[in-house]
């Protein structure tokens, strides 16, 4: 909870960093001569330089100059981007990650290697080797064409040039005969007054000139200097204005060595920077923490509504609606801190197909929607692994080869959709594929080879593809480096159930198919139906909650024996909570039946009373209880007592279970 | 149990220590103490809720300070009698890391006496025979006053469920 260690902040920013040059970089793949995301690659790849050095990154600030170096030519048009180089870069990035994980590993050989391949793709298009160090001295061969350009030009000379007979300002004349010049002096190596020799030379120069004459002809102005002195020459792009630049060389701006980049590192860092003014980085402890106080401030708040409900005092009274309101929106305002759009989960596929599509030689489309859709974080770090696993069994098992699709009658391209929305309380987000769709064929044959299912025996087209879900199933014949490890469908349903969301799956033979997850917005909190049982209150799901019904006790007594009650011409079969959970005690008079369903399976659950609907923030249950299914958490009601919430997926399993056992008993 | 395994057992507790902290408190007339460090909290009795389906010695749960914790009867897991509450009955919060999570733990006690310090001298190892308690479950006894202050291991009793059938066997 202290000051948070710099090095591990820097991590964070650096991953972040790497990200977003892994998405430049693939938005590259697409359209090579995206200037807007060459630059920003550049700026990200500079900035990692820059602050990796700062923190003693040192292999890694090496290493990152070298593709800042060759994203810098291709920013200035030296060499054009190809994919070659952009794949180059690509692995150079994950090699940077590696850098950073273990800043002192020894990792020459590979990053030789991949410097040897950044070499390659840089001048395999046609552009003469040079240490990367001087980049900038080869840039300006070949540009003698005339044409009025902007120039800026960076010299210092040595402290004791006039001792040699130089006058700067002599040179700068030269220059001011050329073109338009706008000379600005760095006076930010200038000693204090006691310290200063007249003779000596402390300032440099920033000149931004305007000519038509050759780059040569500027050299020629430092012929006789030029051995000693440091010189930089830089063509600046047409559009960028001269106040601008001038700006951005306010002598009074502290001048770091990495000034000497092309790009002033203010312009570099402005995104950045407007970016930290924006967000704060907070640890997820800390929001949870914060989120524990808010449920008690609103359970204490609810108290004190009671409270001043019974007493006559009007004061007391509108002060605790003025608290109510208040205490209602910071918890709406908590609940929307925690949230993140899924973007951030998006952003990560586009990676993943861009590497299988060049390990299964499938083309691939991948098309993003719904991307400002936020989710708990929870939610976001929960799907990731789920995820990939879903996208990986798309375009293994779902697309097929180009060859086959053509020959199918479908673009050579195969199409992959992530796409969110939200409905109501959940999130909906959807993979979905334009390949072959799932074999019902090899599911059937899997699945009896396996003994899931009777040889032969009749199933809904749903529970057929449900199979998949099942653990240990696998309908890839082979198993390749995409499917058929780590993850597989059974843990994505698990994970999926365990934020409380259901899967569903739906597949069309050659036209593809279609998974979809639905998640409730976030995890902290439930909008329930609070019920009695017995002496208990219980909270039921709302999102479950089909529709409540009343039993009276004697369709009770009668249903007895075959605990089904019929719903507009369906069967439901029904749980009776009371002899669920032991209560105990004698039925209501009025008992109600609250139906519940996970997509199209539906039960029945008697409870003794319906008291209302509650919204919640829900507590998990500790390990002691983790044997105890039928629930998911708990949550504290307004009089501070602990109501139970139900686990509908175990329930309606267990009212399925029921149903089958009553059929089977005929 | 293996001899040995008690004996690391209760070296464990006491370490190179030869003192150790512990709150008493009473179940069913024997006194047992509890390493002060792992003690969070001494509470009156709370509203409980009975939790359907869980085993009987963690069978509710109540609501500490905003958190939902579970409430704990090691009685049972000590096959004694479940008994009434009574004026002087107490719920002791312990705070337990149970599989790398802290665990916060709500034990009922019939009543809670002190904070004092056991001498290790005076302690020994649970007897591997002629004890109606499961020895896992003790770390160690200490003689005190002509009787003995038993030590339960804590983590061997809520530990993560693995011996579930012991329990239950042992409580029904």
């Amino acid at each position: 909870m202290s000051n948070p260690d710099p090095i591990s902040v820097f991590r964070t920013e650096a991953a972040e960093l790497l990200e977003q040059i892994e998405s430049g970089l693939l938005d590259l793949t697409r359209r090579l001569d995206d200037r807007d995301q060459i630059d920003a690659v550049f700026r990200g790849l500079h900035t990692l330089k820059g602050s990796g050095a700062m923190f003693g990154f040192d292999q890694l600030a090496a290493f990152t100059h070298h593709c800042e170096t060759a994203f810098d030519r291709v920013r200035k048009g030296d060499v054009p981007a190809t994919q070659e180089l952009v794949s180059a870069v690509l692995s150079a990035q994950d090699h940077m990650r590696a850098l950073l994980e273990t800043p002192n590993g020894d990792h020459d050989a590979v990053s030789a290697a991949l410097l040897e391949g950044l070499h390659r793709a840089v001048n395999g298009a046609g552009m003469p080797a040079s240490a990367p160090q001087h980049v900038e001295a080869v840039a300006a061969a070949g540009d003698d064409a005339g044409g009025m350009r902007e120039w800026r030009i960076r010299f210092s000379l040595p402290t004791n040039a006039m001792a040699n007979g130089t006058n700067p300002l002599g040179l700068l004349d030269e220059m001011r005969d050329l073109g338009e010049c706008t000379i600005v002096a760095d006076t930010a190596k200038v000693p204090s007054l006691d310290a200063l020799d007249p003779r000596d030379i402390h300032l440099h120069w920033l000149v931004t000139l305007k000519t038509e004459r050759p780059r040569s002809e500027i050299e020629d102005v430092f012929i006789f200097v030029m051995d000693e002195m440091e010189l930089d020459i830089t063509e600046i792009a047409a559009e960028r204005p001269v106040a601008a630049a001038a700006a951005k060389v306010e002598p009074a701006a502290p001048l770091t060595p990495v000034f000497t980049e092309r790009e002033p590192p203010q312009a570099a860092n402005d995104p950045k920077q407007n970016k930290t003014a924006e967000n704060v980085r907070v640890p997820a402890e800390r929001l949870d923490e914060m989120m524990d106080r808010v449920g008690e401030l609103v359970i204490a708040q609810s108290r004190l509504t009671q409270l001043a409900g019974t007493a006559a005092d009007l004061g007391l009274r509108s002060v605790s609606e003025e608290i109510e309101r208040l205490s209602g929106e910071l918890r709406d305002t908590m609940m929307v801190l925690r949230m993140m759009p899924v973007a951030s989960l998006f952003s990560r596929f586009r990676r993943l197909v861009h590497d299988l599509s060049r390990e299964t030689g499938k083309e691939i489309e991948l098309i993003t929607e719904g991307e400002s859709t936020e989710v708990d974080k929870t939610v976001i770090d929960r799907l990731a692994d789920p995820l990939v696993h879903l996208v990986r069994n798309s375009i293994d098992h779902g697309l097929e080869q180009p060859d086959e699709r053509v020959a199918a009658g479908k673009p050579a391209k195969g199409r992959v959709a992530l796409s969110a929305h939200q409905t109501g309380g959940e999130v909906i987000i959807t993979i979905k594929d334009d390949g072959r769709g799932i074999n019902r064929d090899r599911v059937r044959a899997k699945a009896e080879a396996s003994g899931l299912i009777q040889p032969g025996a009749t199933l809904a087209d749903q529970d057929l593809l449900q199979l998949i879900f099942q653990p240990g199933f696998s309908t890839a014949q082979q198993v390749t480096n995409l499917s058929g490890r780590g993850v597989g469908m059974d843990v994505v349903k698990k994970t999926v159930e365990a934020l409380r969301g259901t899967i569903d799956i739906a597949s069309r033979p050659g036209e593809g198919s279609e998974v979809s997850l639905r998640i409730p917005l976030t995890l902290a909190i439930i909008e329930g139906l609070l019920v009695r049982v017995g002496n208990g209150s219980y909270v039921i799901p709302l999102s479950a909650v089909e529709e409540c019904l009343e039993i009276s006790l004697e369709d009770d007594v009668r249903s007895r024996g075959r605990s089904f009650i019929s719903l507009r011409d369906s069967l439901v079969p029904f749980l009776r909570l009371r002899e669920l959970f032991r209560t105990g005690t004698q039925p209501d008079p009025h008992q109600k039946v609250v139906v519940i369903s996970t997509g199209s399976e539906r039960v029945g659950l008697v409870v003794d009373q319906i008291i209302g609907d509650h919204q919640t923030v829900i507590k998990s249950m500790s390990k002691l209880h983790h044997d105890v299914v039928t629930f998911s958490g708990a949550t504290i009601l307004g009089d501070g007592s602990v109501a139970l919430i139900l686990d509908v997926t175990h329930l309606v399993a267990v009212g399925q279970q029921q149903e089958a056992q009553l059929r089977a008993a005929g | 149990m293996s001899e040995a395994a008690r004996k690391l057992d209760h070296d464990a507790i006491w370490g190179a220590d030869e003192d150790l902290s512990v709150l008493t408190f009473n179940l069913n007339g024997e006194t047992f103490a509890i390493e002060a460090t792992v003690v969070q909290e001494i509470l009156d009795l709370l509203p409980e809720t009975h939790v359907p389906g869980s085993k009987p010695f963690v069978s509710s749960v109540i609501n500490f300070r905003g958190k939902v914790i579970p409430l704990s009867d090691i009685r049972l897991a000590f096959g004694m009698e479940a008994v009434e509450a009574t004026i002087d009955s107490r719920i002791i919060v312990i705070e337990l890391l149970l599989d790398d999570e802290t665990t916060l733990i709500g034990i009922r006690t019939d009543k809670v006496n002190e904070v004092t310090t056991l001498p290790k001298v005076a302690s020994e190892p649970p007897p591997s025979v002629g004890m109606r308690w499961r020895a896992d479950y003790i770390s160690c006894l200490v003689k005190r006053d002509g009787e003995f202050i038993i030590v339960p291991n804590l983590q061997a009793i809520f530990a993560p469920q693995r011996d579930r059938v012991g329990v239950a066997a042992g409580t029904n």
